[in-house]
């Protein structure tokens, strides 16, 4: 049987399989309950200083299986009271990521310092969320920024730090690079992407803030570009985000460069067996491929020999006559 | 999974209590009794609602709470309103001879229900309470259905001037019931549990919570290990044993919880 059990950002993993931010992410025994459904790891939902509602519903749009929008607006009980939920999966062995979301590098900073005296193993540093107020990709979609945020962090705590970076840039790879330079041990890639949906009968937007950030299979071929372009540009590891529904998705990002992945929306589609499945499918997936570790596979698609050109050999290559 | 939203017309508004109105609307996507829509007041928030008729057209009973409930409780027939859905699980019909316990509002899921037990020809005995007796919910609906049909009043306007829960241990002691499906406050929930338990009849609450996504995912609804909008919001009563936050908090919209 394949070995599944990667090490990223000083986590050690059982499987590449981390639940992604904002998805069972908000009480203690949803997070426990996603690593007995067997993710490999969890990722909390982004917490900031205060408590905060988020935005009114309609909350989500969905597309049959697609892919699914959404403005939650970063609803989270805040730090003062989310310590105990963290304790709840702590104490079923999971390996726990913190999210964190501020206005600036102190806020961030502090935040750090605070989910980091929980006990959870890494910190993830929401640079990305795309439908936030002066949060989120706003403070993340400027690279001195996600610098500054970065290095403050890395000052603040011990433990390993990811900084989650947004597909809503031209060139997310850079987003990576200042991370990369500020000191952080990983980069996950990607947050939702910015997307908005109309009612042609209502004449209005769906979504009670108009536009929010879309995720599912839909971002998967983005999500892939990103991890590939911050796989060239950066030598930390890089965490996978985005449209991951299989095995087959996983080993897609894992070629791309991807160390590890996370699973988002997949989990409103299939349900927490989704992990289960996925891990499972993972390793009968990798013994036909005839690998042992997945770890070998990572960024193995860089550098692969082009596609072969035989001239006249009936694939359609035309030699160009001079 | 039906999570596409549609947009309908309301085509009936029937005013049921001073404070509750049922919107009936055409849906074609099939429901069973138990489960619940997501409903949106374009311009205004989306908010979970149990179907008070599950056929043709469905219906749904607001009753004021919120701000966005009053809003809807304004809702004239030709307004639109979005409709994705229907979420969650129903009531088993299998009892054959069951107590339905309804405390204000709650009784809108269980009509439905208890109407397709009698259909399945189950025998049915039902308490309903309010705080007073125009608040009264369904009874005449029940009654057409029920055997009896007993009501409690916290003002005494009608029936038993206390909790419709008062009622509960004398009706369990009438006669053999093989189920109690109730739905209300938690702490009245809670009460009926106590003496159903008494006499060792099976009970199952249909739960009410926060709710953003209804697909199992943002986590609004967590109860204990349970979402309520895709392991609920039916649960045999056994299931929340365990569950300290039952009929003592919940979340608030941020996911902090507040004592109930
Ligand atoms: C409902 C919902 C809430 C989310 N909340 C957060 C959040 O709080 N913090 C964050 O960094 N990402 C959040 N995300 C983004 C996901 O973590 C993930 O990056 C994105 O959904 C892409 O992965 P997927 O296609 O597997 O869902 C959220 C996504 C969804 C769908
Ligand atoms: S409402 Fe989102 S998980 Fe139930």
């Amino acid at each position: 049987m394949a070995d599944l059990r990667v090490t990223v950002a000083g986590l050690s993993l059982r499987n590449p399989l981390l639940l992604a931010s904002g998805i069972w992410g908000e009480s203690g025994a949803s997070l426990r309950g996603a690593f007995e459904a067997g993710a490999g790891g969890v990722v909390t939902k982004s917490i900031g200083s205060e408590p905060r509602d988020g935005y009114p519903n309609p909350t989500i749009e969905t597309y049959e299986r697609w892919g699914m929008l959404n403005a939650m607006g970063l609803p989270n009980p805040g730090i003062d009271e989310y310590p105990r939920e963290i304790a709840q999966a702590l104490s079923a062995g999971a390996p726990v990521v913190g999210s964190i979301f501020g206005h600036d590098a102190d806020e961030f900073a502090r935040l750090a310092a605070r989910i980091e005296a929980t006990g959870v193993h890494a910190v993830e540093l929401n640079l990305s969320c795309p439908h936030a107020e002066g949060v989120g990709s706003e403070v993340g979609q400027d690279p001195a920024r996600v610098a500054e945020i970065t290095r403050a962090v890395k000052a603040a705590v011990r433990v390993p730090v990811i900084a989650k970076i947004t597909p809503n840039h031209a060139d997310p790879a850079s987003l990576a690079a200042a991370a990369e330079s500020a000191g952080a041990d990983a980069v996950s890639a990607i947050n939702t992407v910015r997307g908005m949906a109309i009612d042609v009968r209502l004449r209005r937007p769906v979504l009670a803030h108009g536009t929010g950030g879309l995720s599912g299979p839909a971002i998967k071929p983005v999500g892939l570009a990103c991890v590939w372009q911050a796989f060239e540009r950066v030598k930390i590891p890089v965490i996978g985000v985005g449209g991951i529904t299989s095995a087959e998705d996983v080993l897609e990002y894992v070629l791309a460069g991807a160390r590890a992945v996370e699973v988002g929306t997949a989990v409103a589609f299939e349900g927490i067996g989704v992990f289960g499945r996925i891990a499972a499918e993972l390793a009968r997936r990798l013994d036909q491929l005839g690998v042992a570790r997945l770890e070998e596979l990572v960024g193995a698609a860089h550098g692969a020999a082009p596609p072969p050109r035989t001239p006249g050999g009936g694939q359609g290559y035309i030699p160009t006559s001079v | 999974m039906n999570s596409v939203r549609t947009i309908v017309e309301v085509s009936e508004r029937i005013p049921e209590t001073p404070s509750t109105v049922t919107l009936r609307f055409s849906y074609a996507p099939s429901a069973t009794p138990g489960q619940f829509v997501m409903v949106w007041l374009p311009g205004d928030d989306e908010l979970p609602m149990s179907l008070s008729y599950t056929g043709d057209p469905k219906g749904v009973t607001i009753k004021a709470m919120g701000a966005t409930s009053r809003h809807f409780l304004s809702v004239e027939p030709g307004a639109l309103v979005g409709i994705r859905g229907p979420y969650g699980n129903s009531f088993d019909l299998a009892p054959r001879r069951i107590l339905v316990v309804g405390g204000g509002s709650g009784t809108a899921v269980l009509a439905p229900a208890a109407e397709a037990a009698a259909r399945n020809g189950s025998r049915l005995v039902a308490a309903l309470g309010a705080t007073t007796e125009r608040e009264l919910l369904f009874v005449e609906r029940m009654g057409r259905i029920a055997e009896t049909v007993r009501v409690a009043t916290d003002d005494g306007t009608a029936g038993h001037a206390g909790f419709v829960t008062d009622l509960v241990g004398p009706i369990l002691g009438q006669g053999p019931f093989d189920a109690v499906w109730t739905c209300g406050p938690e702490v009245m929930m809670r009460k009926v549990i106590s003496a159903a338990e008494a006499r060792a009849v099976p009970v199952v609450c249909s739960m009410e919570r926060h709710m953003k996504c209804a697909l199992g995912m943002c986590d609004a609804c967590a109860l204990g290990p349970y979402h309520v909008c895709v392991d609920g919001p039916v649960f045999p009563a056994e299931r929340l044993r365990n569950v300290p936050e039952f009929a003592t908090s919940k979340r608030e919209s941020s996911g902090r919880r507040v004592r109930l």
